[in-house]
């Protein structure tokens, strides 16, 4: 079997370190001036393919992002670790508020066909929404078999061995490539952008393309109603014996 | 476009305060148009000096500041050193120890507005010590060696330095000399095919850790301006004695050394250009190293500000939070625009320099500023901390000690004044002694 070509999902989400607020018309979340980074997921996502590139199991890496202009930031950042093109997909403003794994699944499907990939390779879920869709949803249009939450992938002659994190343990599968692999927390640990390569990124293509050139309708299937803050927690009581610790269940007619 | 960025910030003053504080998140605050002209790319940052591959950099560097430096900076502290070979090694491997050096020994190419967004980025380190020492490595022990250096000892000591597999030091000032660089004592004899190295330095940051120094002396008995020339010395040479770690109230984790020269010998060609031009060599090197130290400066007052709003902002005092107070939250505001004053006298610095125009003015000016507000800041933002700013559990007490070096290393402030007053011609000739 040749050297796959391999396309890795980049999504924009708020940094990880940034405390979110709740807009005040609850509509959603101040993402104004506020830092966004590459989905830590995505991170490792790039990381694996890129090894795979290294042991020149993969020949060629294409990044993709579906967002605002913004995201050719963050797909500078996937060129920089060691992407080899990458397409943004432009959604801007209320369109982007509307966009949902849904069809962002639809717009990786077409790509993986037009760029004859082998392999999508994709964050277990981005930490913005924490859906938990796209990869899924991907292998599901393009009927192609899914290995998710993927702890260890191994190439092996035209299928993967993935080991992946369940309840219960790991469970090891076996898929026939092409297929759709999104990555766990610990698949591997991605690597800095260093300097030189963050340099080379600048000159590697980036084209900009929209849902519509790949045929994909993105009028929002959900209504979101209001984004709320969770409940405020209130202060707990410390106990001193357990008699104690059941007659205040008691009070609070939690037990009989 | 600019004057449209302006007027934002003017209508948003609270918003354009909380953004400061995070230089990174400021790329977001831009308009959809500014994005698509090339003098938008500046605006888009929200700076006039850096691009999109310097807030790249600055991305990736925070990165390995906040998972190999940071969680260790209070161990560190504690300790009085930081590991430089393990962290040179991680930042050089990421191609940050070379950012303007000749891509032919390893570094990028890139002019000095990459090494300012580094030293500017750097300031997210939680201490000062860890930056200088990083500064001292890139900026300060290595500029005169990449420019005037030969190529045997730019492979010999250039090329590990910028890959991080050697620590350098920068050997100037002496127990009779530091701001007066003129008047240093140490002597390198020139006998056969050696140099030959009596005296001692001091105040030598990572002089403990450090494989070789950029050293100053004298090689000839000519005007103290004439008769010094720069050497690259290895620390393990014979002769050489490391005779104390010197106990210092702030820049704990970074190490100060105090060190002795016997009949050290050297082979003739460790030399760094001309003989007798070493003065003139440090000279241009210091210009770097004030602009360096300047910008190191910034993203630590930032967050003292950012941090004394938000804790005076919950501590509450007399049934209201200090921050209510008006002398705070005024203060505080003074501050952060006298931050982004020191800010843009920066910028505006390294743009002529790197433009070929000669900066001492500007770059002394710049340091002098930066002492003197880093004082400010850090004594002002203690006083609101009140009894916890007096602990040593709050970075705002330890910034409050490592920042007073600011005023005193590389040319105190007087020093810098002195600069000053004889590019306004102002400065009394009588007095003088360097004439």
């Amino acid at each position: 079997m040749s050297a796959l070509r391999v396309l890795v999902g980049c999504k924009r989400v708020i940094d990880y370190a940034v405390k979110v607020r709740v807009k005040p018309d609850k509509t959603g979340v101040v993402t104004d001036g506020v830092k966004h980074s590459m989905n830590p997921f995505d991170e490792i996502a790039m990381e694996e393919a890129i090894r795979m590139k290294e042991k020149k199991l993969a020949s060629e890496i294409i990044v993709v992002s579906c967002g605002p202009s913004q995201c050719q930031e963050t797909l500078r950042t996937a060129l920089a670790m060691g992407g080899d093109r990458a397409i943004h997909v432009q959604v801007e403003g209320k369109e982007y508020e509307g966009l949902q794994p849904f069809h962002v699944s639809k717009i990786f499907a077409k790509i993986a066909q037009e760029e004859k990939v082998d392999l999508v390779v994709l964050g277990k879920q981005a930490i913005d929404d924490d859906c938990n869709q796209t990869g899924q949803m991907t292998a599901a249009i393009l009927d192609w078999p899914q290995a998710t939450f993927a702890s260890k992938v191994e190439i092996d002659s035209g299928s993967l061995k993935v080991t992946r994190e369940i309840d219960g343990g790991l469970e090891n599968i076996k898929v026939k490539l092409p297929a759709v692999v999104t990555t766990d927390l610990r698949l591997n640990e991605p690597r800095y952008a260093t300097l030189p390569n963050i340099m080379k990124a600048k000159k590697k293509p980036l084209t900009v393309k929209k849902p519509s050139d790949y045929a994909v309708d993105i009028s929002p299937r959900q209504e979101v109603l209001s984004v709320e803050d969770p409940p405020v927690r209130e202060a707990g009581q410390k106990v001193e014996s357990v008699e104690q610790l059941v007659q205040k269940l008691r009070d609070a007619g939690l037990v009989a | 476009m600019y004057r449209a960025a302006r007027l934002r910030s003017w209508r948003e003053p609270l918003g354009f305060l909380l953004k400061a504080t995070d230089k990174i998140g400021v790329k977001c605050y831009k308009t959809s148009s500014a994005l698509n002209s090339s003098a938008g790319e500046h605006v888009a940052n929200g700076d006039i000096l850096y691009k999109q591959e310097h807030l790249q950099l600055r991305q990736s560097l925070r990165k390995i500041i906040d998972q190999e430096i940071n969680p260790y900076v209070d161990d560190w502290e504690a300790r009085g050193q930081f590991p430089a070979h393990k962290v040179f090694k991680t930042l050089g491997s990421a191609g940050f120890l070379g950012v303007n050096k000749p891509t032919e020994y390893g570094g990028l190419g890139l002019d000095f507005s990459y090494s300012v967004a580094v030293a500017e980025e750097l300031g997210h380190i939680n201490c000062g010590g860890v930056p200088m020492a990083i500064g001292v490595q890139t900026d300060m022990a290595t500029p005169a060696l990449a420019t005037f250096g030969s190529d045997k000892m730019k492979r010999t000591f250039l090329v590990p330095t910028i890959a991080g597999d050697m620590v350098a030091c920068l050997g100037v000032s002496e127990v009779g000399s530091g701001s007066d660089v003129a008047n240093i004592q140490t002597k390198a004899v020139r006998k056969g095919d050696d140099y030959v190295i009596n005296g001692g330095k001091m105040w030598i940051t990572s002089g403990c850790q450090a494989n070789w120094m950029c050293l100053l002396a004298n090689t000839s008995d000519r005007s103290p301006h004439q008769n010094k020339s720069l050497f690259c010395l290895p620390m393990d040479a014979k002769g050489i004695t490391i005779a104390k770690k010197i106990d210092k109230m702030g820049m704990r984790s970074s190490d100060t050394a105090q060190i002795f020269f016997e009949d050290v010998k050297i082979p003739a060609d460790h030399i760094i250009g001309e003989e007798g031009a070493g003065f003139t060599y440090q000279m241009i090197q210091f210009q770097l190293e004030r602009l360096w130290g300047t910008a190191a400066a910034l993203l630590p007052m930032d967050k003292l500000i950012a941090e004394t709003s938000e804790y005076t902002r919950q501590r509450k005092a007399f049934g209201q939070p200090i921050l209510n107070n008006q002398v705070v939250h005024f203060t505080l505001a003074e501050l952060q625009t006298e931050v982004e004053a020191l800010r843009s006298m920066l910028y505006r610095a390294v743009g002529l320099y790197i433009e070929g125009n000669d900066v001492t003015k500007m770059a002394s000016m710049c340091k002098l500023k930066a002492g003197r507000l880093s004082r400010q800041v850090t004594d002002s933002c203690l006083q609101f901390w009140g009894g916890m700013g007096f602990t040593n559990e709050v970075l705002v007490s330890r910034f409050y000690r490592d920042f007073r070096l600011l005023s005193i290393g590389a040319g105190a402030d007087e020093v810098m004044l002195s600069i000053i007053c004889k590019y306004m011609n102002i400065l009394p000739q009588a007095s003088g002694k360097k004439k």
